[in-house]
């Protein structure tokens, strides 16, 4: 809906043949900089780092937070280190060999496996090929919790078609992906903390508007809402709580037996 | 300012610093040709040089946060061996020195405390959406952004400093700093929301 209006504002979606226009509903000032302090919980997380994937106008935002925490990393009063602290750390050096000392996992997960930007590996050509547009829904950062194709999740149905997948995450947060048939509701719901709903393929509507691919619907505990799916495509969704979902409505009660988030 | 150091590397840094007989305190421009020493030379002079002046602030950054000295120390080891191995991975164009060190440090007590590894984008992901042309301007770098900013919080209000503190030294999301400071959310989240959107407004300032 937001592509129509934009000839003039969007000419790198031109050349690019982008598969769908840039996401219109961003993450608050909060949720950024709570993740640039390093403050979110892992399923939050996991729904930002998805949305920057997705995001480019977020992601400039993202590097300027990260940019303040170096400013005031660099304006603390430096904190002296143990006198042998340096010739310790050139012993660990010298005793370095790369591969030895397991470096941690985002250590590996920043750079291409092979260590290169030059090429792809076998396994990011498997992913491409084959089965057809699906495969491009689910950015890399969210198949470290999901099967990497769509068609390989193991779907939990919960009535009238809509399907959830939970992901197994640490933390207080829950992060759920929700699959809906086009043109079907969601049951009405309200939430007892904030809901973020980040939409990976078709879109949805609700009392706030429409929501397609990259964006994300923000909730908290006074909103009543129901969002459906739009007609086009079934829409697959990135859901993730950090308090319980309350459905509302005769339906919802039914459902609460079904949705536990 | 140099802090602690030891030994041949201290006196060699001294040495180094004297030839060039620049008494300044080191900026960007000589971080990040400590940077290129590192990771084009593997330098360990060069690499004595960023320890001398990030090792102490990274300890500053994680006791601020809740580490034990003990564990902080430990911690910038760690990081610091980041630093070394990693070198050649780091962009001058996208970030300043001192925001990746930030950014490492960060992970590290993200690590260590919440044991858990930051979820991340991938920067070679397939479905990673281009900048649009307009936000591809090369010519900024990241060290004049980093300026900017610099400028942006020197002259901020003590009680919007003060949550900038509080969110990127304490470990505390927006509700948890409500919590200890008796501030109402709102005020909390207003006053973080000023901050910001003054650094911003002067980073795009000085970008256009």
């Amino acid at each position: 809906m937001a592509a129509t209006q934009s000839d003039n504002r969007k000419s790198a979606n031109v050349d690019r043949e982008a598969p769908g226009a840039a996401p219109t509903h961003h993450l608050s000032e909060e949720l950024l900089l709570d993740y640039a302090a390093g403050v979110t919980d892992e399923a939050v997380g996991v729904l930002i780092a998805t949305h920057l994937t997705l995001c480019p106008v977020c992601r400039a935002r993202a590097d300027q937070l990260d940019a303040l925490g170096g400013v005031m990393m660099d304006r603390l009063t430096p904190s002296p280190l143990s006198e042998d602290a340096f010739d310790r750390l050139m012993a660990r050096l010298d005793a370095d060999a790369p591969g030895d000392d397991a470096p941690l996992r985002h250590d590996i997960d920043m750079r291409a496996p092979g260590g290169g930007r030059d090429g792809r590996g076998g396994d990011d050509d498997a992913l491409m090929s084959g089965g057809g547009a699906s495969d491009a829904v689910l950015p890399r950062v969210l198949q470290r919790y999901v099967p990497a194709r769509v068609e390989d999740i193991d779907w939990t149905p919960i009535g009238l078609g809509v399907r959830r997948f939970d992901l197994s995450i640490t933390g207080r947060s829950r992060a759920t992906m929700l699959y809906v048939p086009a043109g079907r509701a969601v049951p009405q719901h309200t939430h007892e903390g904030n809901e973020y709903v980040l939409v990976l393929q078709g879109a949805f509507t609700d009392c706030c508007g429409h929501f397609g691919r990259g964006d994300v619907g923000i909730a908290d505990s006074d909103l009543d809402h129901r969002p459906v799916a739009e007609l086009g495509q079934d829409c697959i969704c990135l859901a993730v709580t950090d308090g319980p979902l309350r459905l509302t409505g005769l339906l919802g009660r039914a459902f609460n037996r079904f949705v536990k988030f | 300012m140099k802090t602690t150091g030891t030994g041949n590397a201290e006196q060699e840094t001294e040495r180094a610093a004297a030839d060039r007989s620049e008494p300044v305190e080191p900026g960007p421009e000589e971080h990040a040709a400590w940077m290129r020493a590192v990771a084009q030379e593997r330098s360990k002079v060069a690499f004595a040089r960023l320890f001398d002046h990030f090792a102490p602030r990274i300890k500053a950054y994680l006791v601020r946060s809740g580490s034990d000295m003990g564990a902080a120390e430990e911690l910038v080891q760690e990081a610091m061996l980041i630093v070394w191995r990693r070198a050649e991975s780091f962009d001058r164009a996208q970030a300043s020195v001192a925001t990746w060190m930030f950014t490492i440090a960060r992970n590290k007590r993200i690590d260590a405390y919440r044991r858990m590894s930051r979820p991340e984008l991938d920067p070679d992901d397939p479905a990673l959406a281009p900048q649009p042309e307009p936000m591809q301007d090369d010519s900024v770098g990241a060290d004049e952004t980093a300026q900017a900013i610099r400028t942006a919080i020197a002259d901020l209000p003590e009680e919007q400093a003060e949550m900038l503190r509080l969110a990127f030294y304490e470990d505390l999301a927006h509700s948890e700093i409500a919590e200890k400071t008796g501030l109402p959310l709102g005020t909390v989240k207003s006053r973080l929301r000023l901050a910001i959107g003054k650094m911003r407004g002067l980073v795009d300032d000085d970008l256009r």
